[in-house]
């Protein structure tokens, strides 16, 4: 039972717990992300070196397509179940449900990925200093990474197989982010570059993000459900 | 509070589903939307919940709060339950309430008066098709809005339910709400308008009170 809640936090409360149930998927993320790194390892041979150079890349990689995993579901069961039909009868602007929704995407898919990835990190010989730099831009970047995919969930939405579309849709759209998130990654971890000005533009590109985002997804959600 | 609509058409996929439909509906008055298969009983609600726009005509709503929309004043019941199965009866129920922006304290008496008051705790996921239509119905029963759009409300139900719906219907209309329900079987309730769908050439007996005025 939940005591007195607005509308927005139910919603996310909502979405939250059903992320973390049998079969709500927020833990698929984080394990896609733990096998694709520690697979690399293997992949790549003992090379220090190498992993130290690659590593960053190699972590927000895995952290892009982890994102992706559970997102093509995140408008889509809403729809197939009439949930939208309601929300959309709802007082709260179909803006800031979208937000909502996605913040709870967020919090239940990237922030266990960003809790893993100092763990892992150290398969790939990146330093405890280094780490805190890298998971910095993991906390900034995968936000603009979430709010960028759900513009592509709000399209996808009334298609059987959204997924493929959905990774086609929003994979170009993430190349900025997936460019400033690896130079500040890698400006942490072995520099000579300052960690200042690609973060900078990674802060940017999710500002940018979750202000732009909503409101595409909204457009297209409105579009769908006629 | 009254809801009118003028020559409302419609038009899906690019066939023209029904047109000229017009209605009248006053608070403690009941509409019975009937047809066949596909004459769009499901359609009107959905225009008139305001998911689909129409193709022509008016809609507009009388008196009500004129801050909100008609689909913000009313309860769709579709043919969707929007019933989550990993969440038990009382959390589905409890986050509608909290969405609607409703208390929280009817939750308990809405799931007790659809009969599912023993079983709050159960995940959805165990409900039959009637169950879960009754949790819908205890939705309409936890928030109150004036205006009730049903899609065949009793598609599911047992007989105990259907009579229990009507009860629910009956009380929900002496308390000055509206009503529309697309059917194929009657009501129960007493009064009702007829909105028959069926374009005259097709059904040359229906004999309705406000006909749908078809163009041939």
């Amino acid at each position: 039972m939940s005591g007195a809640m607005t509308p927005l936090t139910a919603l996310l409360v909502r979405d939250m717990r059903i992320a973390v149930r049998v079969g709500g998927g927020a833990l698929i993320g984080v394990l896609f992300f733990v096998v694709v790194v520690t697979l690399t390892p293997f992949a790549v041979g003992p090379d220090l070196a190498l992993l130290k150079r690659i590593g960053p890349a190699i972590l927000w990689l895995a952290a892009l397509l982890a994102s992706l995993l559970a997102l093509d579901r995140l408008f889509a069961s809403d729809h197939e179940d009439g949930t939208l039909d309601l929300i959309l009868t709802g007082r709260a602007p179909l803006e800031l449900v979208i937000a909502a929704k996605g913040l709870a995407h967020w919090l239940t898919t990237a922030v266990p990925l960003i809790v893993a990835a100092p763990l892992i990190g150290l398969l790939l010989d990146i330093e405890p200093p280094a780490q805190a730099g890298l998971v910095l831009t993991l906390l900034v970047g995968t936000p603009a990474l979430t709010f960028i995919g759900i513009v592509g969930a709000a399209i996808a939405v009334t298609l059987r197989r959204g997924g493929l579309l959905l990774a086609i849709i929003v994979l170009p759209l993430t190349v900025p982010v997936l460019i400033f998130g690896v130079a500040a990654a890698n400006a942490a971890v072995a520099g000579p570059v300052p960690f200042g000005t690609p973060f900078t533009v990674l802060c940017a590109l999710t500002l940018a993000s979750l202000v732009i985002g909503p409101f595409a997804a909204a457009a297209a959600l409105r579009l769908d459900i006629e | 509070m009254r809801v009118n609509a003028v020559d409302l058409g419609c038009c899906r996929g690019g066939r023209d589903v029904f047109a000229g439909v017009s209605f009248q509906l006053a608070r403690g008055e009941a509409l019975a939307v009937t047809g066949r298969n596909g004459a769009g009983k499901s359609s009107l609600l959905r225009i008139i919940g305001g998911f689909i726009r129409p193709a022509g005509g008016r809609l507009w709503l009388e008196g009500g709060d004129p801050e909100l929309t008609i689909a913000e004043q009313a309860h769709y019941l579709g043919h969707q339950d929007a019933v989550k199965p990993s969440l038990s009866v009382a959390e589905n129920l409890c986050f509608w309430t909290a969405f609607f922006g409703a208390d929280a304290h009817k939750v308990e008496d809405a799931l007790e008066s659809v009969g599912l008051g023993a079983i709050a705790a159960l995940p959805a996921t165990y409900l039959s098709a009637g169950q879960r239509r009754r949790l819908s119905i205890a939705r309409l029963l936890a928030v109150k809005r004036p205006i009730w759009l049903l899609d065949e409300p009793a598609s599911t139900l047992d007989a105990a339910g259907r009579s229990r719906l009507t009860e629910f219907m009956q009380s929900h209309l002496a308390g000055g709400g509206l009503i529309l329900a697309a059917t194929h079987g009657a009501l129960g309730l007493s009064g009702a308008q007829e909105l028959s769908l069926d374009r005259p050439a097709q059904a040359p007996t229906a004999d309705t009170q406000q006909p749908a005025e078809a163009a041939p």
